[in-house]
């Protein structure tokens, strides 16, 4: 059986949870596991004032119920598998370098911040900062793959350098601000100033855009490259038609403001 | 609290009473050292440990609107170092630049129990001395910034040198300041209002003003109000290679006055101006060897992150173009400027190795460690955390030679760093970053630990390894109190500020307030300090005081 947390008590105030790892929890038992300290608030309590805890960590851990004010969740995890039913909060994954966190429900603001490898798959919808830096850090994500199936908000992508961000939905304002390399795929619309501010790297987007004057149009092609994402994406489960696969794309590059060699790539036909 | 301390067999180093490793006891009582304590006094056994008075960092940057500033700039760096709480100490964070509890914290767990904060506009004394009294067990004070003051120019232009004189006094008094400080003086003028540029010599006028005239004015005001410490000087063309014939001038306006030149490892290149820099450690430390007037603080510019905050503008300015990270820029009205650029000195690029050797060649070369003063420049030439590796760099050849093969070999052909084998003593060890700087300071108690100095203390366990050693002491008395013991904090403690009152002539406000009335953003009655920002603080005697 795997390690199953289901939460007890909501917590009135956002409890600190990044001891909710694959890395933390391995090779302690129920009791151990439910005195492992977390900050509620600026007090300090256990686990067990708000999971009930069964099992053994055997490679995967399960948590349950509204985690909507539980943080760090994942933070900093190196390997092994977290499964979350529910909303969870802020800070899921952040730092992740290995392993996957599966989501069956919506994270809040900073998902994967700064993430350096391994894989989180969100089922719902992401909040704001998806895959960003950390205030004042120049980078955000060198590595890993962030696949949302929902919505994302805000700067998805911030000051990416490398790794793939996957968004089935829509996309708010800023997707990719200030993105040093990497790919992001947005199968929905993204809102304004997309791109802005970046050096390299390659935003997609099936739809139309509202893009900066910094961008400039290059020409209408095939990258060939762009079949292998989609084809993988699609067995991750997207909706991902033919026309698609093979059909033609509006390079646009910028951000002139800076580098010039990012593009935006938008689905023609 | 212990009232009186007795601590035994421990091998003393106090270079002001030429006590040279000599076994002896040292007694205290009531915060300050005495000739002995009765059998009753709490005991410290010392054996196989260096006892030293508390070291004593002339210059740093630690308090105030630009510290902050930096603060706010690397969010990042804070993130990555949080300094916990104990039962007895606060919580904070670290980096490069710590917040205020972590600042006094770690300079305590260094040994290290007084600081000066090096550069402080006058506008922003107050802000200051919130965060100096929010630094817990260190003694502080702070250097006023006065050589871009424009009232202060005006003052030197008409050839008004007594009023300027009344005038510097009523600054210090007003600002509860404990010197003058001058950075690039006279350049903020022409790189403020649009005209972007800097003073490039020190007889180049601008406004009808020479930096040499506005040094000259404040050496001479210094020396005639017999202020402990003389003005603290950052020369023109900070930075900029063929600076050294600058650095020589400014030592040769002084005279035979004494005068303190700040991180001076910045001032002494050679080459042309925009082209590589050249070593010339071995011409200023010349001139210094033969002037005792002049003291200086080295600047030492250490491997790894720095963050660059300097009241030198222009400077920043050019340093932001280098590596196209964050900045900023700004001007505080008639007195000053600002500049704060995060900076990371790397051992493979010429420049930073150069600067790197220099400061060491300055170390090595000086015949009188009385006028060389450890500093880094902090967080300028790098955090005060590195003081422990620099003195290792100091003390152990074997190390520095070590250090010096893992860096730009082209740098280090340009300067004799190679041939210097001098290693330091623990006795000129303790010259550089105690005695030295109280004294150039002018700090009677501080810095040696004869009877009536304050019980400032460290105790060291004697190690090969001198980093280690010097990293965090056994045993750290502030006052006579026990701040730490076997490496714990045991009591927080809370530091005095150290001023002067130089006294001057009332009429002088007479000639201030017409300037501020019509110029400043602040009310004249509104300006100096008054009481309710002064704290525990100590008044440095000056000659007319």
């Amino acid at each position: 059986m795997s390690l199953t947390l289901s939460l007890h008590t909501s917590p009135e105030v956002p409890v600190e949870a990044d001891v909710i790892s694959p890395d933390r929890l391995n090779n302690l038992n129920e009791s151990a596991l439910s005195a492992l300290p977390v900050f509620h608030g600026n007090v300090q309590a256990k686990i067990g004032d708000f999971f009930k805890v069964q099992g053994q960590y055997n490679g995967e851990i399960r948590v349950e119920g509204d985690l909507s004010k539980v943080k760090h969740i994942g933070a900093g995890m190196t390997s092994g598998r977290l499964i979350v039913n529910g909303d969870v909060g802020a800070h899921l994954g952040a730092g992740m370098q290995g392993g996957k966190i599966i989501v069956d429900g919506n994270v809040a603001d900073w998902a994967a911040s700064e993430m350096t490898g391994g894989r989180i798959i969100i089922k719902g919808n992401a909040g704001h900062m998806l895959g960003s830096s950390i205030r004042g850090s120049a980078t955000g994500i060198t590595g890993g793959e962030i696949i949302v199936h929902g919505n994302a908000r805000n700067e998805a992508g911030q000051a990416m350098r490398n790794g793939l961000i996957v968004i089935g939905g829509n996309s708010e304002d800023l997707t990719g601000v200030n993105m040093l390399s990497g790919t992001i795929i947005v199968l929905g619309k993204m809102g304004i100033r997309t791109g802005a501010g970046m050096k390299r790297g390659t935003i997609l987007s099936m739809h139309d855009a509202d893009l900066l004057s910094t961008f400039t149009y290059a020409c209408t092609y095939h990258p060939t490259y762009l079949r292998l994402y989609l084809t993988y994406i699609k067995k991750l489960g997207f909706q991902i038609d033919d026309a698609k696969l093979s059909g033609n794309y509006e390079r646009w590059a910028g951000d002139s403001i800076e580098l010039n060699r990012g593009e935006i790539l938008l689905y023609r036909n | 609290m212990v009232s009186a301390t007795r601590i035994v067999n421990g091998k003393v180093y106090d270079p002001i009473n030429n006590i040279d490793g000599v076994i002896r006891d040292i007694c205290i009582e009531d915060g300050r050292i005495v000739e002995s304590v009765p059998d009753s006094a709490t005991r410290i056994e010392a054996q196989g440990m260096v006892i030293m008075p508390g070291g004593v960092d002339i210059h740093c940057h630690i308090a105030g609107p630009k510290v902050n500033a930096g603060r706010k700039l690397m969010p990042e760096d804070h993130r990555k170092d949080p300094y916990p709480g104990t039962a007895v100490t606060r919580s904070g964070s670290g980096g490069i630049v710590p917040s205020t509890f972590t600042t006094g914290y770690r300079y305590a767990t260094m040994g290290y129990t007084t600081a000066m904060e090096a550069a402080v506009p006058p506008l922003s004394a107050r802000h200051t001395l919130e965060e100096l009294h929010d630094t817990p067990v260190i003694d502080k004070g702070f250097y006023v910034l006065l050589a871009n003051n424009i009232f202060l120019q005006n003052l030197i232009k008409e050839g008004r040198q007594e009023e300027f004189q009344q005038a510097v006094a009523w600054w210090m008094n007003a600002t509860r300041a404990y010197t003058p400080k001058l950075v690039n003086p006279g350049g903020d003028e022409p790189w403020k209002g649009k005209r972007n540029t800097n003073v490039h010599d020190i007889d180049e006028k601008v406004d009808g003003i020479s930096p040499r005239q506005i040094i000259e004015a404040f050496v001479i005001a210094a020396d005639k109000m017999n202020l402990p410490h003389p003005a603290h000087i950052h020369c023109n063309n900070l930075g900029h290679s063929g600076n050294y014939r600058t650095t020589l001038e400014t030592m040769r306006t002084a005279g035979d006055k004494r005068l303190h030149i700040a991180h001076i490892q910045f001032n002494c290149y050679g080459g042309e101006v925009g082209k590589q820099p050249a070593s010339k450690a071995a011409e200023i430390i010349e001139y210094i060897n033969q002037h005792p007037n002049i003291t200086c603080d080295v600047g030492q510019v250490m491997f790894g992150n720095a963050l660059s905050m300097t009241a030198d503008a222009p400077l920043a300015y050019m340093l932001r173009g280098i590596n196209k990270n964050k900045w900023v820029n700004a001007d505080t009205e008639c007195e000053s400027g600002c500049g704060i650029v995060p900076f990371t000195y790397q051992g493979h690029v010429y420049t930073h190795t150069l600067q790197w050797a220099i400061g060491l060649e300055l170390f090595l070369l000086t015949e009188n460690p009385w006028q060389v003063i450890l500093s880094t420049d902090h967080p300028n030439g790098g955090s005060f955390m590195n003081y422990p590796k620099l003195i290792r760099l100091l003390m152990d050849r074997g190390f520095r030679r070590q250090e010096i093969a893992r860096v730009n070999q082209k740098a280090i052909a340009k300067t004799m760093i190679s041939d210097l084998d001098r290693e330091y003593s623990l006795y000129e060890i303790a010259i550089i970053t105690r005695a030295g700087p109280a004294r150039a300071l002018g700090l009677k108690n501080k810095g040696h630990l004869g009877p009536g100095a304050d019980a400032d203390i460290t105790i060291h366990d004697e190690m090969e390894d001198k980093e280690m050693m010097f990293n965090a002491p056994r045993y750290v008395l502030k006052s006579g109190v026990h701040i730490i013991a076997d490496h714990e904090f045991r009591e927080d403690h809370t530091g005095r500020l150290l001023h002067i009152t130089p006294e001057y002539d009332q009429k002088i406000e007479e000639v201030i307030q017409p300037f501020f009335e019509s110029y400043y953003s602040v009310q004249f009655e509104n300006y100096p300090i008054d009481k309710s920002y002064m704290h525990d603080n100590e008044v440095i005697s000056t000659g007319s005081t």
